[in-house]
């Protein structure tokens, strides 16, 4: 048999003479070159036993668990929040009802803040693009004949994170629920909202700080709890490459692992539950190849560079969710066959819990029936296609197994960049992570103004589509919520809740762990907004440097 | 005589973060040749309107995804017309429903760009609009 070399240069080059190649971008949405053809000799250095070996084994190139999906499914997890508690109660119970197996909660934007829905900054957005919750007792309707022991919740929340957490499991108790059998997640990573999605209260140090308690004391009282969700997703949706995306996120991660390593934390009682979160976008094989590039490259540093004895604490758990920012306003239909093959990528990368995007998401939050379509398709994946028959199907792929060995050298080579500058906190003052993120998402919008990506129905095959219907959120819900904050003010006991508010400014400003206090605030129905004016007071708020 | 230079003021009002469009769209308008000032996550109308009058702006663009489009429009608006700065021209992009673009007209909104917009075609209008209002002001 001929060489690789001697088919491209005879072979390939004389037919390609004959019929040029198309007009295409043949390359990743990272710029990562694609030949034309992969065979074995791309391969002649691959180490089978170290880069790949088995699922369930070190480094988990093919899987965290040994029988993967034939054993358990990923889990459904359609994120889902609107207006008010009541109104996110029922479409999670109609959620439940459609098979989905764990709950995801959207937060409205004062939420995400710290502030209460009554606050003057809140106007406008309570209830908008989630739900607003700003005590205990929007919590306790949030979830309303829902057993905590049963389900298990993921939360998108950051900054006040911590506030949060606490009310939920103030949610739990006051149900008579062992902690210990609470089980979920709440997203707790600040670093990306730095990075990208913007939604920071306090400066880098102390926000890690509030991180590092939950690290801290998550393990020892919620020990079923991913305390963290190192999240990938909101970077890459800020316009990041792939390779970006990934390796911003696993540095995050090993931020995280540093910093409580300092705190003197025992690194085998905490990584086992720490999770990542990351996005699936457009570009099917190098969405697959890196998921895989990522559960080696955090195995090994978890194992090599920090010693870690646990398997468990090598194991990368990721969350996926479909690429919001690839979703178009036109032919919003054809928006549901780009989910479906995002998500297909995302099974075939291996994810252990996966959320799929409503048609509709680039004209309004989902309706009811855009986010039943968006579950069902991952129900065709998981019951129809027979793609979760055999672990890791695409493994030994010539090309995949090239671009992920691609995609891990790539991120190594950031991490060096990254450390050069004195660690991810450094960084972020330094602004690398603006200037990155801005120059790849300006970089794709010139290829997609240019016409050298083509983006279905939105710059070539463009037509009039009709209009889709959408949700809208009742204008009702601020002055219900208003009401509702206001209710809690009055009867609730102001002796305990001073009480409260003052252990949490002590336990701040003598750098005590946090939780034990957010969790005795949370059960005296301090508001969201109380408690983040004594940390904004005692820890001060970050204002980022304006770059274009 | 130097040519006029189009003045734009980017801004993001609210709590929203998502600042990916609003610096894509400043990059463009800058390398398409106009001054552009972008003002930074969290800014509330009364900034905006203050930072478009001290900037002497031709046009201020808001980018808002996170639903609240029709309050901080509205607000923006009516504060330029209050301090008699209704000849600085208001556009914006975001995710805005097809139902709410003809509200948004209707107080006054120039042009709203939603996803899939070329910035190209921000330029093209804020050109001809801009110019056009020089043409008025003569």
């Amino acid at each position: 048999m001929k060489s690789k070399k001697a088919w491209l240069a005879q072979d390939y080059s004389k037919k390609t003479a004959d019929l040029p190649e198309r007009s295409y971008p043949f390359r990743t949405l990272s710029d990562i070159e694609a030949e034309p053809l992969y065979t074995g000799e791309d391969l002649a250095d691959f180490d089978e036993a170290n880069q790949l070996a088995y699922p369930g084994e070190y480094p988990f190139t093919r899987g965290v668990q040994t029988s993967m999906y034939r054993g358990k499914l990923w889990t459904m997890r359609q994120f889902a929040g609107f207006g008010s508690a009541e109104q996110t109660n029922e479409r999670f119970k109609k959620l439940l009802e459609a098979g989905q197996h764990g709950l995801s909660t959207a937060f409205d934007l004062p939420t995400l803040m710290g502030y209460d829905s009554d606050h003057p900054f809140s106007q406008g957005e309570v209830g908008k693009c989630g739900v607003a919750v700003s005590s205990l007792a929007d919590m306790e309707l949030l979830f309303e004949s829902i057993n905590p022991e049963d389900v298990t919740t993921s939360m998108t929340i950051n900054s006040p994170a911590n506030a949060i957490w606490a009310m939920y499991l103030a949610m739990a108790e006051n149900k008579g629920a062992d902690l210990r059998k609470v089980g979920g997640t709440i997203q707790n990573d600040i670093l990306k909202e730095f990075i990208a999605q913007k939604e920071y209260i306090f400066p880098p140090a102390p926000s890690v700080k509030l991180v590092i308690d939950t690290f801290e004391w998550g393990p020892r009282y919620v020990p079923k709890w991913n305390f963290i969700s190192v999240s990938g997703y909101h970077i890459r949706e800020a316009g990041s490459t792939a390779v970006q995306e990934l390796a911003f996120t696993l540095a995050d991660g090993i931020h995280y692992v540093q910093k409580a390593l300092e705190r003197g934390l025992d690194i085998d009682e905490f990584a086992p539950r720490i999770s990542f979160f990351f996005n699936v976008h457009n570009d099917f094989f190098e969405e697959i190849a890196k998921f895989r590039a990522a559960r080696r490259i955090w195995a090994k540093q978890m194992r090599e560079v920090f010693g870690a004895k646990d398997p468990k604490s090598w194991m990368l758990r990721t969350h996926a969710q479909t690429a919001g920012v690839s979703l178009t306003a036109q032919q919003p239909l054809v928006n549901i066959a780009r989910v479906a093959i995002q998500a297909l990528a995302g099974v075939l990368g291996g994810t252990n819990s996966l959320h799929t995007d409503s048609y509709d998401e680039a004209l309004a939050l989902p309706t009811e029936e855009a986010a039943k379509i968006a579950l069902r398709t991952q129900q065709v994946i998981a019951f129809e296609t027979g793609v979760c028959n055999t672990i890791d199907p695409l493994a030994g792929s010539y090309y995949l197994e090239t671009l992920t060995s691609e995609m891990e050298r790539q991120c190594l080579a950031y991490f060096e960049r990254i450390d050069a500058l004195g660690g991810v906190e450094k960084a972020i003052d330094a602004g690398f992570f603006a200037h990155e993120i801005g120059d790849a998402s300006y970089q794709q919008q010139r290829e997609i103004d240019s016409k050298e990506r083509i983006i279905v129905g939105v710059n070539e095959f463009v037509d009039d589509s009709p209009e889709t219907p959408i949700l809208l959120v009742d204008k009702e819900v601020e002055r219900l919520q208003h009401e509702r904050l206001a209710r809690v003010r009055r009867e609730r006991d102001p002796n305990a809740v001073a009480q409260a508010l003052e252990a949490l400014r002590k336990a701040a400003i003598n750098d005590q762990n946090t939780m034990p206090a957010f969790l005795a605030a949370a059960h005296a129905y301090c508001t969201l907004g109380e408690q983040m004016d004594v940390l904004r007071e005692v820890y001060g708020v970050y204002e980022e440097p304006i770059l274009i | 005589m130097a040519e006029r230079k189009i003045r734009v003021l980017i801004a993001k009002p609210g709590l929203d973060g998502h600042d990916r469009g609003a610096k894509v769209i400043a990059r463009a308008l800058r390398d398409a040749g106009m001054e552009v000032i972008y003002t930074g996550l969290r800014q509330t109308s009364e900034m905006i309107i203050n930072a478009a009058i001290q900037e002497d702006v031709d046009a201020v663009g808001l980018s808002i995804l996170s639903g609240a489009h029709m309050h901080y429009f509205g607000e923006v608006i009516e504060g330029l017309k209050a301090r008699n700065a209704a000849d600085i021209l208001v556009f914006g992009g975001g995710i805005v429903p097809d139902q709410d673009l003809a509200k948004l007209k209707e107080l006054g909104v120039s042009a709203v760009f939603t996803p899939g917009t070329s910035t190209q075609e921000v330029v093209e209008f804020l050109r001809n609009a801009v110019t056009e209002r020089w043409a008025e002001q003569v």
